[in-house]
């Protein structure tokens, strides 16, 4: 494996966006710091400025409004960069999936790297999610 | 000859390489205690090293409308500085005939020219959220340089008007450190606190406020400036400690070191984040009031 990659894995720096979420996703990401879970000892920091993300965390359903904004982050984040569509709602937008509002789901809009199901995805779900990311991108199975 | 020595000096040791690696080791220590204050596990001892290697390997942005040459060049003069003012204080303490008469009050400069270049690099990016940064920064500078400038004539007026750090340490190696008469205790104390405003730490973070105004003045540092960034933060975490030590505690050596991190690691995770208008109030009202108090000690010789 190439430092690169190494260095990418090991210090990952989470852009938090709500696209039109119910804040209870928001919620559990905050619980992954906390003492009980504490994702920092994986070098994981939440971020608070698209400049400094190497993940693009989007939570909620991306609704019209939402969805120039989406694009507009991910232009503006320094490559590479890796999307993780986090709960139901930003995986497949959940219950709002006939709502007028909501167009397209979001991988449908940016390219996603990782899906975090559930409403809303417990602790445990988002710390494998994260390792499945990172198997990822390192290319091990 | 003494060119490559003084490069020598100035890139690898005590400067660049060494100031930049004790810094982010120093970083480490300052997440892992706040982490075990916090009740957590905290990051593995090279986390602040892969931070940096990582920004190094990605791709720096040029922000739309920023001023470019003065947005890119910014990082590396402070980082330099950093690095210079580092570099005198240390060589000052390895041997203590090496520096030049007046190298106190450079370091002095030079300390201030990272914080004028974390303005002038946020001003420079065009972003509204590093404006409001840039202005808190600047607030900041011009509260603690006060008391941080009065707090430091009290070395020079108890060593006898000595303005060589190399003089300052022979007085303290004869009669003892500053720390142990009443005006250096003092003067310790303000140094510590305006030390915590200049390298941004948590009491004082006004100018960066991540959950506030996201990062502020280095909100739009993307990559390789966001890195050098972070090692200009690295540098400063050693050259200004050891000058505060070296001025009053009688020489920079490893406990002196560790004796003031850890004072501000736990300043920083025992106090919330102030505003800047209570900030500029606390520098020019208590702490100047201090530091005053401290120089007219030491005036009569205490």
């Amino acid at each position: 494996m190439n430092f690169r990659l190494n260095a990418l894995t090991r210090s990952i720096y989470v852009f938090h966006l709500s696209s039109g979420s119910c804040n209870n996703c928001d919620i559990e990401i905050i619980d992954c710091l906390t003492p009980r879970y504490d994702i920092e000892r994986f070098g994981i920091q939440l971020v608070g400025s698209i400049r400094h993300a190497d993940v693009l965390l989007c939570t909620g359903s991306c609704n019209r409004q939402a969805i120039v904004r989406v694009q507009r982050l991910y232009e503006q984040a320094p490559k590479p960069v890796f999307v993780v569509a986090f709960g139901a709602c930003g995986s497949s937008r959940g219950i709002f999936r006939d709502s007028y509002n909501t167009v397209e789901p979001l991988d449908k809009i940016i390219p996603v790297d990782a899906y975090i199901p559930g409403c809303p995805p417990k602790p445990e779900a988002i710390i494998d999610g994260i390792m499945k990311l990172i198997k990822k991108v390192r290319g091990t199975p | 000859m003494t060119i490559v020595h003084n490069l020598f000096f100035f890139l690898v040791f005590p400067g660049f390489l060494f100031a930049a690696a004790i810094g982010l080791f120093a970083g480490w220590i300052d997440r892992k205690v706040t982490a075990r204050l916090q009740w957590r596990v905290g990051p593995p001892w090279h986390q602040n090293f892969m931070d940096v290697a990582k920004l190094f390997c990605k791709e720096t942005l040029i922000p739309e409308g920023c001023s470019r040459g003065l947005f890119f060049s910014m990082p590396v003069v402070a980082l330099a500085t950093a690095t210079l003012a580092s570099t005198i204080v240390a060589m000052a303490n390895l041997s203590r005939a090496h520096g030049f008469i007046g190298d106190f009050i450079v370091v002095l400069y030079l300390a201030m020219v990272p914080s004028i270049a974390v303005m002038l690099g946020g001003a420079a990016s065009g972003n509204p959220l590093a404006n409001l940064g840039v202005s808190r920064e600047m607030k900041l500078v011009l509260s603690y340089e006060l008391p941080f400038v009065l707090a430091s004539a009290v070395p020079i007026i108890k060593s006898g008007y000595a303005i060589r750090l190399g003089e300052i340490l022979d007085c303290q190696i004869r009669d003892g450190a500053f720390i142990t008469s009443p005006s250096g205790i003092v003067a310790f104390l303000v140094s510590l606190l305006v030390l915590q405003a200049k390298l941004g730490f948590v009491p004082f973070d006004v100018a960066e406020a991540e959950t506030e105004i996201a990062g502020g003045v280095y909100i739009e540092y993307s990559g390789k400036a966001l890195g050098i960034w972070k090692l200009t933060r690295a540098v400063l975490m050693v050259g200004l400690p050891i000058l505060v030590s070296t001025v009053l505690l009688g020489g920079a050596g490893l406990p002196q070191y560790f004796l003031i991190l850890v004072l501000m690691i736990v300043i920083k995770n025992t106090n919330p984040r102030v505003r800047i208008d209570q900030a500029l109030r606390f520098f020019w009202g208590p702490v100047a009031g201090l530091a005053l108090l401290a120089v007219v000690l030491a005036m009569i010789g205490r």
